[in-house]
């Protein structure tokens, strides 16, 4: 199959590991992986801050370089939330409603991670080795936006080596919340300390997700106690191979 | 349309959110009692909305019956009016908290009486009534038990359903002794205890009392019948025993008819208490002769519910049925408490309904005290989807404040500067490498400060330095040079 990878703008900037990652695992499985390298961002930021009008050229240009896609991954829930779950309201309330209908069409198309693997590539062992011993935090928009379910569970207990433990109070929100990070620190980081609390009584080296962002506010936190637990998404996970340790 | 007018009631707060909200994370006994509180409430929840199998069927039911009020509820007041009238209530409109309070008070004084028992209601902490009713020389006494230790702690609730959350009973204990007349100087702080205290107060209060004040949770425009659902009883108590009932509902209360109460009486104590049904249901229509009070009055108060429904995108959050179940799932609220709101109505739903009661200007930081998680929208019995409405109103905040400014704040720039880079690729790579000048920032791949506004993520967090090579830039090197979409 031809897939488009639309690697987010947080992961193009400061994890390309993660859409590294993702290439490795869909050549792997057998697909063409299509990198249109006209996509920027998906808005979610400006829309999730109540700049819509700003998100209007993001939603438009998602549309454009997007449509004739046959399929689009994304390695993120929120991101992908986004595009399914904001792009139409974000036209339709500046009434473009021929865009809306678009954003609609190719919304339909475009797969979290987990959910091409799962649903569209029928694909639970994904022949990943990791030898590591790892909790998931499953994040609020995968698991509240797009109801993936246990569907990157079922993902990773098929990984050959892996240690998988379940994290306590797992659905809590990590407190990352786009710009609610920064416009609320204190209450932000007040959800994070019990995040952290979660993730360290696991006892595990790596918490993974499905989201960069909510790694990288819950790995920013680890790392600034120096906890000895690092975060790794999904993807990078799934890619590792015998070959790559 | 008219917004709840200012310097009345309990709508905004004197501090905007992150503000109020650091003074309360810094509260250990709060985050304690609540996160303690809300652990409960949310098995119990969990637990008994687990046992219906329709529970889904339910929740549309009370979505829809909600939307098809609102569409209609222009009529449906007016029937409701007529039925209460036809069986020997009186009816009166309230456009906001200032008329509200001028009838009631005007109401109370007509009877002579000087003090009033209260049924726990939020919409006369809504519209200030009790402070309304001293400043004309009226008493009024709280009888609900939680709202008894706030009034009594000369405190504010800080919760829908359990407004003194924020107190353990060692707190309650000195409130009782320092403030309740008559108390046993040896009370101990066992509950039983201090409920047989409070009964044996409010017990006095009952049975001396000739006006009691109640909110409603439901009426019915068919029957012109009233609704409150309580545990403890001395609602039913306020209800039944004073010769002149006044009851004060916002307009979006009102249901259709008899067979709706069906849907809502299984959602609300599930959703609220956890508990299959509520101990005390209460109906009332108009004045049975003999029987109960032989006056009663129903205040009709807008208070900025019109200018609500009149927002397509906002008019949801009228749905609330007050179970506070969004309030005890929110990773916020069980960190911040209810004070933090500044209004009667804190967390998710206080975070929706009370910018659009107010205008969103008076309450402009309550839409971003969310991380947009989505808990509140999942357990809403009537399907409100708060984090859609809180995305809304961030964006009529931003419109307004838009129009209100001459000179684009900080925020709007840097908003629309991202905008402008990533509608286009090339404008959009350029400030990739521009920020890869942060790596000189960096220790071992690491931020430990940026400046502000970013500097608020580096207090607690570090942040990713900026990679050698971009995603982009490494498929250019795999792949070649762009592809034709270019």
């Amino acid at each position: 199959m031809r897939i488009a990878l639309f690697v987010t703008c947080l992961a193009d900037s400061l994890f390309p590991q993660v859409g590294q990652a993702t290439v490795r695992l869909l050549e792997r499985l057998g697909h063409e992986v299509t990198f249109p390298q006209a996509q920027t961002c998906c808005g979610q930021m400006h829309t999730n801050t109540g700049y819509l009008r700003e998100a209007l050229p993001l939603v438009r240009r998602y549309v454009e370089v997007f449509e004739d896609c046959e399929i689009v991954v994304v390695p993120s829930g929120s991101c992908t939330g986004s595009v399914r779950h904001q792009h139409a309201m974000v036209a339709r309330r500046f009434g473009h409603e021929a865009l809306a209908r678009r954003a609609e069409e190719i919304a339909a198309r475009t797969y979290e991670l987990s959910e091409l693997l799962v649903d569209v590539l029928g694909a639970e062992d994904v022949g990943a080795y990791y030898p590591h011993r790892v909790t998931y935090h499953p994040t609020c928009h995968s698991l509240r936006l797009l109801r993936v379910g246990d569907r990157p569970l079922r993902l990773l207990r098929r990984v050959a080596g892996i240690d998988l433990v379940e994290l306590p109070d797992a659905e809590v929100c990590c407190g990352f919340g786009g710009t609610f990070a920064v416009k609320n620190a204190p209450v932000s980081t007040a959800m994070l300390a019990d995040k952290m609390r979660s993730v360290l009584a696991t006892g595990a080296e790596v918490c993974t997700a499905g989201d960069s962002s909510c790694l990288m506010h819950i790995g920013g936190g680890l790392s600034r106690l120096n906890a000895g637990t690092a975060t790794v998404h999904l993807a990078e996970i799934l890619a590792s191979t015998q070959d790559s340790h | 349309m008219p917004y709840a007018p200012r310097g009345v009631g309990h709508l905004r707060g004197e501090e905007p959110f992150p503000v109020a909200a650091r003074a309360a994370l810094a509260n250990t006994q709060l985050r304690r009692n609540l996160g303690k509180a809300t652990t409960t409430i949310r098995a119990k929840r969990a637990a008994v909305v687990a046992e219906l199998p329709d529970w889904e069927e339910l929740r549309a039911a009370g979505q829809a019956i909600k939307q098809q009020t609102l569409a209609h509820l222009d009529s449906y007041l007016e029937q409701l009016e007529n039925r209460v009238t036809a069986h020997g209530g009186t009816v009166h409109w309230a456009r906001d908290a200032n008329e509200a309070n001028r009838i009631v008070t005007g109401l109370v004084r007509g009877t002579g009486a000087a003090e009033v028992v209260k049924v726990k209601s939020m919409v006369t902490d809504e519209i200030g009534l009790n402070e309304a009713l001293a400043a004309a020389g009226i008493t009024a006494h709280e009888t609900d038990l939680a709202e008894l230790i706030v009034q009594l702690g000369r405190d504010r609730p800080s919760h829908i359903l359990v407004p003194a959350i924020h107190r353990n009973r060692a707190e309650i204990r000195e409130i009782f002794l320092r403030e309740m007349p008559g108390v046993d100087p040896g009370l101990t702080d066992t509950p039983a205890a201090l409920t047989e205290a409070a009964r044996l107060y409010l017990r006095r209060r009952f049975l001396s009392a000739r006006v009691g004040i109640s909110g409603a949770n439901f009426a019915i425009a068919e029957t012109g019948t009233l609704c409150v659902v309580e545990s403890e009883g001395n609602g039913r108590m306020c209800l039944t025993l004073p010769d002149t009932l006044i009851t004060v509902m916002g307009i979006e209360k009102v249901i259709p008819s008899w067979r709706d109460l069906e849907v809502f009486l299984q959602l609300l104590p599930r959703s609220s208490t956890g508990e299959r049904m509520n101990p005390y249901t209460s109906m009332w229509t108009g004045v049975t002769p003999g029987d109960g009070p032989q006056r009663f009055h129903l205040v009709l108060l807008d208070n900025g519910r019109t200018a609500a429904l009149a927002d397509p995108a906002g008019r949801a959050a009228l749905h609330c049925i007050r179970c506070s179940a969004c309030l005890n799932v929110c990773p916020v609220y069980e960190r911040t408490g209810g004070h933090a709101y500044g209004s009667v109505y804190p967390g998710p739903i206080g975070a929706v309904l009370s910018p659009q009661l107010t205008g969103v200007e008076d309450n402009a930081s309550l839409p971003y005290a969310s991380s947009l998680c989505g808990a509140c929208y999942d357990v809403c019995p009537v399907r409100i989807d708060i984090p859609s409405i809180l995305v809304h109103l961030r964006a009529r905040h931003v419109e307004e404040a838009a129009r209100a400014r001459r000179v684009p704040s900080a925020e709007a720039v840097a908003m629309a500067a991202a905008s402008w880079v990533m509608a286009s690729p090339a404008r959009y790579a350029a400030a990739q490498r521009g920020a890869s000048v942060g790596g000189l920032l960096s220790r071992r791949g690491k931020i430990r400060r940026l400046p502000p506004p970013l500097s608020a993520w580096t207090a607690a967090r570090d942040a990713p330095a900026p990679p050698a090579r971009t995603f982009r830039q490494w498929w250019r090197l795999e792949h070649g040079d762009p592809d034709d979409r270019e």
